[in-house]
């Protein structure tokens, strides 16, 4: 699948702002964190920030960014619509929380309830983006056990390393929350990896014989269609190189899960501000890691369509 | 409404032989010609006398070669939209474009609500969408929706433009639904199939493979040729037969 | 049977509309009846040479879509992937817009706009001149013409001999092989039963004359499960859906055929009955070597070729109904030996050389394979006979009460045309259908009228006699009979530019457009004065060694004249010919013009009924474009030709519409058969109807005939055919049309290089005559073969166009040249895996010739020893309203760069033409070529590249964006 920045960038934005929020809601309402407001206004600018730049950059992916409201109709059947509910629908108890916890700097009461509907909606909406992937039957990448939970772990992962920058940032840090990033990092890293070898070894029941119809033997393409690229090969025909792919994975595992693991577990040991800016490197990293994981997400899914062009 | 229809009254598909087909494009551009002024029009072409050129197109014939124990064969291959009965990419659609018609069974996209997510071409695993960047929304085969059923049209033209136009017959069109139907009946003597079946889209339009090369002809059973070997030998032979 | 089908080739069941086609109630604002024309024009397409009927939607004064005609017998409601692109061609960026003279270098593109008057006046001036002086310094050459009839009798009245149109580089070793032998041929002429038949083989089709009728025709025999073989090194469209395909290795199918022959003489498994009743076989030729007519036909005091009765054991007239001829044996005849046809025939293919085993190797095809088809075909041929219950009376008074036919049919085209010996293996394919009496019978290959006529048919070139202000004694082409009807003066030089005629390529029936430049340019056999062409891309794709060609076309003389002093070309688009002409007649598109698909030319005729059509201005031209027929009609009353003004010198004709209606070539016959008389009543002969065109258009564009029931088959010898076509002005007189197995005209050249008779060739030709003119079919390597290192260059390099461009010039064509703008070179798996190479790669296509380079693509479905291409995709930048950067001129290839427009020198030192000894046809698939992988820096785009040409005064940039259609859309939704 071809890797569009605005798709990109608006899973990983996303997954991280969501996760933030949720973390932010659940301590800030129930009072683990106290209220602050530099903390607080930075927090949920950062949070809110990067779902609705995230958004934003997902209408660039529209051939009629215009009419993008019509997506909140077809939450019955259709993923995305709920995505789009879902996200929209937590800004709601977000803002009630943001009021409370960041103006009002309350916590607890309607304050918490508010709070943990806006991390029940962050979960939600995080649940929706990956199951927009993970019902796509053409691309077996991702139409698998893998993805949904990598949507969700990534999200806790990005949104707990921001948490832990933003609390060391502020010398409130959490021995919890420090340890909860460091776990999701490595958790996100076994799973990555995980993933990437139930990928590698995954036996595609459609091949080229059943895209067509004829059994048995090889089927090799010998013309395309159309003698130039069309539609389909660029939006779903992107190929990787072995090689490159290797690479960028080895990127990914750096940036997104060993670096940020090593500078985590520093921080235990590191004192302030080097903690801090051990944390907030760790989050930058991760950040810049998980874009290059994203791409490769998009860049290594192979859909269907392909078999017909003799792209294998 | 992207939810599907409980059933639809009827299964209106196609059926193509790749048993006749020649790849001769007939299809393609009577259906390009038909469609670039029809319900979606137009199929746009950027780029239509350059190096990049990319149109909007809803019927490609691909050439394969298929090799088994049996040998090889080439195989021309018109691909279009299935109009499944389970069309994921109609479920996915987060607007309601498009839809899945509960009369007839075809899928079509309503334009004026499609937001160019392309969403339903990641989940369609044929390839049947088309987007059209200039316009930025996603256009699709209609089973020619504004032929079959026009008034305009003296009723024996009345099929689609791409069956209409096949020189060599290997495209059928009817209700598949409809066991008892024309079209039905084909798909059951050749042995009709579905693309794809284990994603479960359960394809309306069938394909009739190409058949084995004993089967789809008359087998000439000849036996072998012998020598004449009578006196004089094929000369002589001559004489008798002449004087016969 | 074809003729009591439904309306439309697509009616099967499965393909009728619902049986309730009124929209459903769905509710959801689709518009399922919008109007989608407000007219509906009828008349022929040109998308190709086929001519099929079209119906040309009209909506907004705008051509909205073109579908095929249900009711024409050509494509029976059908069309194909060019005919539903016309709307492309129609409003082409390419098309020219006024007339225009060059201003800058020839081939710069550089040109200014005259008006009509000015064009007119400058070549009315020049061809003038030519005419008061020698006319033959007018060459007059006609590419993809549907109105030979006119332009050849222009020429004719112009008083040049310099006249032909394409089918020299085209396939004329088809025509001329199937006329020489059976007096009709494949091409368009004649169609397999495709009704009755039971085993069909194709030979050298990939898309080919007839288009549309071949593919219907398949589908009706993969409905009918009869068996399809197709011999082809290609395996590609037509030859994918065959039951078995024959990967034969090029330049060889007369082998194969000459050993299927063998094989079924052996066995006996020939039809004696159909040999003595239609064919030569039992004609006597005379055995007396040395002497002046061994090897001619001993003829009684008539005329008449004499047989030997072998019950009464007398000579008698050979085609008399009562004799009992022998077929074989030596006979004494006026003291002189003599035999059968058949006998020599019998002789020379039971040869041990022609057996399977002696040939497979060479074709690339095992022995037990050729065994085994010939078993097949004698099979079918003599144990599934079919038997119609139609009786019916031949030639000599006999009543039949059945038609009695061989279901074998064939058919074939430009694999075994584009051969140097291909008018060889065209006749041993005839033979091989004519031993298994399978011409015009029920399931066999059938004639179309005017077709058969006598083999070779009557009138005979004109040009003998050639002088100014006269015009020539007929027409310009026509077919020889002896080495006395070549055009030829006395020393044996030919006299026409192309050399047609001559002993260089004496059945010539075509002439030889691809060497016309050539000749033109070296003054040889003399130099012309002015070059004018009519839709033919001669400075590309239609000629051969294109780069030679191009320069040829611009080069100067010491004097710095243009050695081809004068170059007119009319043309509908700019094409890269257009920037070599001095003087540019821009043409209309197909659907702005009159046309007549003429019974005179290449009718649209069916097996079971004569027929023709018209063309007729669907659209009027928003440009300054006039139609190339009206122009030349024009030109003719300016120049004052002899049939083109009326005795006070006006103009006899408005244009061509008018000359199309009044025009009569002899009393009677006129360019149109249909609605002749006064009243309409009349077809075929009958005086001028002023409402014909009217007429036409009424009835769909196109006139049709049907055959009685006893008049479909064997026209050859069947009386109430004979006596209609003799009506019709088919043929002369009602005579059986006796297949020439034995070419008698052949062997009249081979005794004038034994040194008999007048006519004699100079001494350097006497070899190539003697070995060449073979009165029966044999089979030779290609000539290329005979003198390139098969070691240096050991794979064959053929072309075919694809189906959906075939004739169409499609790279001008928005939706045509999508699906192929950059051609691929395709080799053998393992022939590549030898060489080293991979998909994608780019490699050096070399030949003697040249150079060019390509990408391949691996296929299986090849003949290991071939590679192959698609043709006429590459092409030159600045053309064709094509954008700089258009794969065209980038990355695609023309094939012709490296394929020689003359043999290599023989031992002499001289140079022929790249063409068959005995017809002249262009030999583009003799080529023979080595792939070398190029250096990776020269990967990626391909070579030679040439020079862009300027654009016409006036030519808008094209389009960035094409939305053809959104119009017809706004319109309708304002209009809701």
């Amino acid at each position: 699948m071809h890797p569009a920045f605005s798709v990109v960038f608006f899973t990983t934005a996303t997954g991280a702002g969501y996760g933030l929020l949720a973390l932010l809601g659940v301590l800030g309402g129930l009072g683990f964190v106290h209220a602050d407001f530099w903390l607080g206004l930075i927090g949920m600018v950062l949070a809110l920030g990067l779902i609705a730049a995230g958004l934003l950059s997902s209408t660039g992916h529209l051939g009629r960014p215009e009419r993008a409201w019509r997506a909140f109709s077809q939450w019955r059947s259709s993923w995305l619509s709920r995505e789009g509910v879902a996200s929209v629908a937590t800004f709601i108890p977000a803002g009630l929380f943001g009021i409370g916890w960041v103006l009002l700097g309350r916590s607890g009461g309607w304050v918490a309830v508010a709070g943990l509907l806006a991390a029940a909606g962050a979960v939600v909406t995080v649940c929706t983006t990956g199951m927009i992937y993970a019902s796509l039957k053409p691309i077996a990448q991702w139409h698998s056990r893998y993805t949904l939970p990598a949507y969700l772990i990534f999200a806790a992962m990005t949104g707990s390393v921001l948490a832990n920058a933003l609390l060391q940032g502020f010398r409130l840090g959490s021995t919890a929350v420090l340890t909860w990033a460091l776990l999701a990092t490595l958790a996100g890293w076994g799973w990555k990896l995980a993933t990437w070898r139930y990928n590698d070894g995954l036996e595609i029941p459609t091949t080229t014989n059943t895209a067509t119809g004829l059994a048995g033997g090889t089927v090799r393409s010998i013309e395309w269609p159309h003698t130039e690229e069309n539609y389909l090969l660029k939006e779903m025909g992107f190929r990787i190189a072995r090689k490159h792919g290797a690479k960028l994975r080895r990127i990914t595992q750096a940036l997104a899960f060993a670096v940020p693991a090593i500078l985590l577990a520093s921080v235990f040991f590191l004192p302030w501000p080097l903690r801090a800016i051990a944390s907030v490197l760790a989050a930058g990293a991760q950040f810049a890691g998980m874009l290059v994981e994203r791409w490769l997400f998009f860049a290594e899914a192979k859909h269907t369509v392909t078999l017909y062009y003799g792209r294998e | 409404m992207t939810c599907l229809p409980a059933r639809t009254e009827k299964k209106l598909g196609l059926v193509i032989d790749l048993d006749t087909c020649v790849g001769c494009q007939a299809c393609v551009t009577a259906c390009k010609e038909w469609n670039t002024g029809g319900h979606m029009a137009p199929l746009t072409d950027i780029d239509p006398y350059g190096g990049h050129v990319d149109g909007v197109w809803f019927n490609r014939v691909h050439s394969y070669e298929h090799t088994t124990e049996m040998g090889g064969r080439t195989v021309n291959f018109p691909r279009s939209c299935l109009h499944c009965e389970q069309p994921a990419c109609v479920t996915v659609c987060p607007t309601g474009a498009s839809y899945k018609r509960a009369s007839d069974g075809i899928v079509l996209v309503d334009e004026d609500k499609c937001i160019g997510c392309k969403l339903c071409s990641w989940a369609c695993p044929y390839g049947a969408r088309e987007f059209d960047t200039d316009v930025g929304v996603m256009k699709k085969c209609t089973l020619c929706v504004d032929r079959i059923y026009n008034d305009n049209l003296a009723a024996e033209d009345r099929v689609p433009a791409c069956v209409a136009a096949c020189p060599t017959s290997a495209r059928h069109f009817g209700d598949l639904g409809d066991p008892a139907s024309a079209i039905s009946q084909l798909v059951t003597d050749r042995g009709g199939v579905d693309l794809m079946p284990e994603l479960g889209y359960k394809p309306t339009n069938k394909y009739l493979p190409p058949r084995a090369r004993s089967e789809r002809a008359a087998k000439v059973d000849a036996p072998a040729l012998q020598p004449i070997r009578a006196e004089g030998g094929f000369l002589g032979w001559i004489d008798r037969m002449l004087s016969n | 049977m074809s003729r009591a089908a439904p309306r439309g080739a697509n009616s099967a069941p499965s393909q009728r509309p619902l049986a309730d086609s009124r929209a459903p109630n769905e509710g959801d604002g689709v518009e399922t009846s919008p109007s989608v024309f407000d007219r509906i024009a009828k008349t022929t397409c040109y998308m190709c040479a086929c001519r099929c009927g079209i119906d040309v939607h009209i909506k907004d004064g705008k051509v909205r879509y073109i579908n095929g005609n249900k009711d024409h017998p050509v494509n029976r409601g059908v069309i194909c992937g060019k005919g539903s692109a016309g709307i492309m061609q129609h409003y082409s960026p390419a098309r020219l817009k006024k007339p225009l003279l060059r201003t800058g270098p020839r081939g710069s593109g550089e040109f200014r706009e005259i008006e009509w008057d000015e064009a007119l006046s400058i070549a009315t001036e020049r061809l003038s001149a030519i005419r008061r002086t020698d006319p033959r310094k007018l060459a007059f050459f006609t590419g993809r013409d549907q109105s030979q009839s006119l332009t050849g009798w222009w020429a004719s009245k112009f008083g040049t001999p310099n006249f032909a149109a394409h089918g020299g580089f085209c396939s004329v070793n088809m025509a001329a092989g199937g006329l020489y032998t059976i007096g009709g041929s494949f091409w368009e002429f004649g169609e397999p039963d495709w009704d009755n038949t039971k085993y069909f083989m194709l030979f050298g089709v990939a898309e080919d004359h007839d288009s549309n009728p071949i593919k219907i025709g398949l589908g009706k025999l993969k409905a009918r499960g009869a068996k399809v073989v197709s011999i082809n090194p290609c395996r590609t469209g037509y030859n994918a859906i065959a039951d078995d395909w024959i990967g034969i290795r090029p330049g060889t199918d007369g082998l194969f055929v000459l050993a299927l022959i063998h094989e079924l003489l052996k066995a006996g498994r020939v039809d004696l009955d159909y040999l003595l009743r239609y064919t030569n076989a039992p004609v006597l030729v005379m055995q007396e070597p040395g002497s002046a007519d061994d090897g001619l036909f001993v003829r009684d005091g008539d005329g008449n070729p004499l047989a030997w009765d072998r019950v009464a054991k007398v000579p008698v007239n050979a085609t008399d109904p009562d004799a009992r001829p022998a077929l074989s044996g030596t006979y004494t005849v006026n003291g002189r030996r003599c035999t059968p046809v058949f006998q020599l025939i019998a002789e020379r293919y039971l040869d041990d050389s022609h057996s399977p085993d002696a040939v497979a190797t060479r074709c690339g095809v095992d022995a037990d394979t050729i065994r085994r088809i010939a078993a097949e075909l004698a099979h079918v041929a003599f144990e599934q006979t079919i038997e119609l219950p139609i009786a019916w009376t031949d030639w000599a008074g006999r009543r039949h009460e059945t038609m009695k036919g061989r279901p074998v049919s064939m058919h074939a085209m430009r694999g075994i045309s584009a051969h140097s010996n291909g008018f060889h293996t065209c006749r041993a394919i005839h033979l091989l259908q004519v031993l298994l009496g399978t011409v015009d019978v029920p399931g066999g290959f059938r004639f179309k009228p005017p077709y058969p006529r006598s083999a070779p048919p009557g009138p005979k070139p004109a040009g003998k006699d050639v002088r100014p202000m006269t015009p020539l004694d007929g027409m310009p082409l026509g077919f020889v009979c002896g080495p006395d009807d070549l055009l030829v003066d006395e020393a044996g030089k030919p006299t026409r530019i192309d050399k047609a005629y001559s002993w260089e390529a004496p059945l010539a029936a075509h002439g030889l457009m691809h060497s016309v430049i050539r000749n033109a340019w070296a003054g040889d056999p003399y130099p012309i004065d002015t070059l004018m062409m009519y839709m033919s891309n001669m400075a590309w794709n239609s000629s051969m060694n294109t780069v030679e060609t191009v320069r040829m076309l611009a080069d100067k003389d010491e004097a710095g004249t243009y050695r081809i002093p004068f170059i007119i070309y009319s043309d509908a688009y700019y094409s890269e010919t257009v920037p070599f002409a001095d003087l540019v007649l821009p043409d209309t598109t197909y659907l702005e013009r009159h046309d007549c698909i003429s019974l005179l030319d290449r009718p649209i005729s069916h097996a079971d009924g004569p027929g023709d059509a018209i063309r007729h201005p669907v659209v009027q031209p928003d440009r300054d474009v006039r139609p190339f027929q009206s122009v030349l009609i024009e030109l003719g009353a300016r120049l004052g030709l002899p049939g083109f003004v009326d005795e006070d010198g006006s103009a006899k004709y408005r244009d061509y519409a008018d000359y199309i209606v009044n025009h009569e070539r002899t009393p009677g016959i006129g360019p149109l058969a249909g609605w002749r008389g006064k009243d309409g009543g009349a077809i075929g002969r009958g005086d001028v109807n002023p409402d014909q065109l009217q007429r036409y258009i009424d009835n769909g564009g196109f006139w049709h005939h049907d055959f009685s029931d006893d008049q479909r088959y064997y026209k050859m010898g069947n009386r109430a055919y004979l006596d209609f076509a003799v009506e019709m002005g088919f043929i002369p007189e009602a005579e059986p049309i006796v297949f020439q197995l034995y070419s008698e005209p052949m062997q009249r050249f081979r005794l004038a290089a034994r040194g008999h008779g007048t006519a004699q060739p100079p001494d350097a030709e006497r070899g190539r005559i003697e070995a060449y003119m073979d009165p029966l079919p044999f089979w030779y390597a290609p000539c290329e073969e005979e003198t390139v290192d098969l070691d240096q260059y050991p794979l064959h390099a053929l072309t075919q166009r694809p189906m959906h461009m075939y004739h169409s010039w499609g790279s001008q064509n928005a939706w045509l040249r999508q699906i192929t703008s950059q051609n691929r070179l395709f080799i053998h798996r393992e022939t590549a895996s030898r060489l080293g190479l991979a998909d994608d790669d780019w490699v050096w296509i070399e030949s003697i010739n040249g150079r060019v380079k390509g990408q391949i693509k691996l296929i299986d479905g090849v003949n290991p020893d071939t590679v192959w291409t698609w043709n006429a995709i590459g092409k030159r930048r600045g053309g064709w309203g094509l954008k700089d950067d258009a794969a065209e001129s980038n990355r695609g290839f023309l094939l012709n760069h490296i394929i020689g427009d003359r043999t290599a020198a023989d031992a002499s030192g001289k140079r022929y033409s790249n063409s068959d000894p005995v017809t002249g046809q262009a030999a583009w698939f003799d080529v023979r070529v080595r792939i070398v992988k190029c250096a990776p820096q020269e990967a990626g785009f391909t070579e030679p590249q040439f020079e862009r040409f300027s654009q016409p005064p006036h030519f808008k940039p094209s389009p960035d964006i094409l939305r053809f259609g959104a119009s017809f859309r706004m319109k309708r939704e304002a209009a809701e």
